[in-house]
């Protein structure tokens, strides 16, 4: 009995979050405008025409268009990561968080269900996105696609952990806006997503090590890899780090009783 | 059976399939021969050869291997198993590139300091003619037919149509500026040719020698003065074209009934020569400046890896 009931809370939560998803027409386009004008516009633009050194996990020489494309499920998994916490925030100050929260279950499990629901629309846009690229010409090997799957969630339960967390810190939606420029722009910019560690390494040895230990980093490479059928240990292993430490922390900070909702007062929210 | 016999058994099938193949690429500033096996994607050994070799060929059994070493001023005749030094023929001054008769018998040679081809008789090994052709003389081929062979004179931007039983030139024809390399269709019925400055490829009917089709390349993005084609390899049923494009870094995929560009594959830098996998579902090519070779699968048409090979490699011979 008890088991169904996390069950249904779980379908409950993905499934509002998905029709929410679907309802939202603007709001899928709009997630897949984002990466898709990074790809078409700045890329081509970047060209790098005569081809980017060879690098693992390609074995090969490669188009700026296929360097960036890892780093741009990247960007719509951290996007999508950001938003979902926002509407968490739409939803604290809406009243419905409260109705989530007086539901007789723990509140890690309701967290993580509203993870998983953020999570599984920014994996449907990846592959709508890495559909649209396959298209462009940028093809990987075809198990490549399947392999991505696990990193894909993985990434995306990271970056909404990280985003659940920031949530946590926020009481206003207006105060979001500065959070996603603070978060955002330097966790997109000092990572791999758009150049190659080497190529960071020689413009800045304080840059290249600050993209090294950056979990969005990581979580890029991990995908990077993923898609090519290889396996990055190391980006794994930093990345399911990154994930329990922001998850452990915003669980944290979602108690009434220890978190930052004492601080903000907003213990019975 | 038992399965794990039957893995075995596999295991050694496909172990003797990947043998099957080997790529032997010159490498022109280590003086050496780099050994590959593509299957694997991995340089297996490297063996020293002589100054500066460029061209190489192997023989129709493929047994021998003929390396123009370029500074030393003659060919050296390699023994392809045990890859030691069989024999020499006298190619005269900085040979870089020749060609072998389809019987396997001769041997025709651009000398490009003395504006001629120099004709080899390999089985006694001597030079026994010379032909006067135009300045600096380049690519060099001979028709599966054994009817011509064709040598480009960069300077004179002429190719020169050598009948093979007079050894005199028959006929000439003008082509853009500098032609580099030379290649018959399978059937001897085309002849094309790269012009390496004018970034062109000129296809010409072999029976009334007359140009059928100029083909200039260009590439979104990349300026017309890093286009420069070099090493042409067209398939058995002439289906595809596919011709190297030194610094533009790409191999230009040519529909070769249409005369169409149909895609641009991007390998290392400053790619020369090509040379396909015996069941011709591979090509190689050698990337001069990245120092590397890449494998383009012809079936997806996807460069599939790039092997660093050694320092300038410049010609390559599969041997089956």
């Amino acid at each position: 009995m008890r088991l169904l009931h996390y069950w249904r809370a779980t379908i409950g939560i993905v499934g509002r979050e998905l029709l929410r998803f679907l309802h939202q027409r603007e709001r899928f386009v709009s997630a897949l405008v984002r990466p898709l004008v990074w790809l078409f516009v700045f890329a081509a633009g970047f060209r790098a025409a005569l081809g980017i050194a060879i690098a693992p996990p390609y074995e090969t020489y490669i188009l700026y268009e296929v360097y960036i494309t890892p780093g741009l499920l990247g960007m719509i998994l951290l996007f999508n990561g950001m938003q979902s916490s926002l509407s968490m925030v739409y939803d604290r100050e809406m009243g419905s968080m409260r109705m989530l929260m007086v539901c007789p279950l723990p509140r890690w499990f309701l967290l993580c269900s509203k993870l998983i629901a953020g999570t599984a629309v920014g994996v449907l846009q990846s592959y709508a996105f890495l559909g649209i690229a396959w298209l462009y010409d940028i093809q990987a090997p075809l198990m490549g696609y399947v392999w991505i799957l696990p990193a894909l969630v993985l990434a995306g339960m990271m970056l909404g952990a990280l985003g659940l967390l920031l949530s946590s810190f926020i009481k206003q939606l207006e105060n979001f806006a500065g959070v996603m420029n603070f978060v955002i722009f330097p966790l997109f910019f000092m990572s791999t997503a758009l150049y190659p560690l080497w190529k960071i390494k020689e413009s800045s040895e304080i840059l290249h090590t600050l993209a090294q230990y950056n979990p969005f980093s990581q979580a890029v490479e991990l995908i990077r890899f993923a898609l090519y059928e290889q396996f990055n240990q190391q980006a794994l292993l930093f990345t399911v780090a990154a994930f329990l430490l922001f998850m452990g922390a915003a669980i944290l900070g979602y108690n009434p009783s220890k978190g930052m909702m004492v601080k903000k007062g907003g213990g019975g929210d | 059976m038992h399965p794990i016999k039957m893995a075995g058994m596999a295991a050694v099938l496909l172990a003797t399939a990947a043998q099957a193949e080997t790529v032997f690429v010159t490498l022109e500033k280590d003086n050496a021969i780099a050994v590959l096996d593509p299957v694997e994607g991995k340089l297996v050994k490297t063996v020293p050869v002589g100054q500066r070799p460029r061209g190489i060929a192997i023989s129709k059994d493929g047994k021998t291997l003929f390396v123009a070493t370029s500074d030393d001023n003659l060919i050296r005749m390699i023994d392809s198993e045990t890859l030691k030094e069989i024999g020499k023929l006298p190619s005269g001054e900085d040979p870089e590139t020749f060609a072998l008769s389809p019987d396997g018998k001769f041997m025709y040679v651009s000398n490009e300091d003395d504006a001629e081809v120099t004709v080899i008789d390999i089985a006694v090994k001597k030079a026994v003619a010379k032909v006067k052709v135009g300045v600096e003389p380049e690519g060099i081929t001979v028709s599966p037919d054994n009817k011509w062979t064709i040598s480009a004179s960069e300077t004179t931007n002429m190719l020169h149509w050598i009948d093979t039983n007079t050894r005199q030139i028959a006929d000439n024809t003008l082509v853009d500026p500098r032609p580099r390399a030379v290649t018959f269709t399978d059937d001897s019925q085309q002849l094309w040719a790269t012009s390496e400055m004018a970034g062109t490829l000129t296809i010409i009917d072999a029976a009334s020698k007359q140009i059928v089709q100029n083909i200039k390349l260009d590439v979104p993005g990349v300026s017309s003065d890093q286009i420069q084609p070099v090493g042409i390899a067209i398939d058995k049923e002439r289906r595809y074209g596919y011709v190297a494009m030194g610094p533009a870094n790409r191999v230009a995929v040519i529909n070769a009934q249409t005369y169409k560009v149909e895609k641009f594959l991007l390998v290392g830098q400053r790619v020369w020569n090509l040379a396909f996998s015996p069941d011709q579902k591979r090509l190689y090519t050698t990337n001069g400046v990245s120092n590397d070779v890449s494998i383009i699968d012809l079936e997806s048409l996807k460069v599939t890896k790039s092997v660093a090979v050694g320092r300038y490699p410049w010609g390559v011979a599969v041997k089956p």
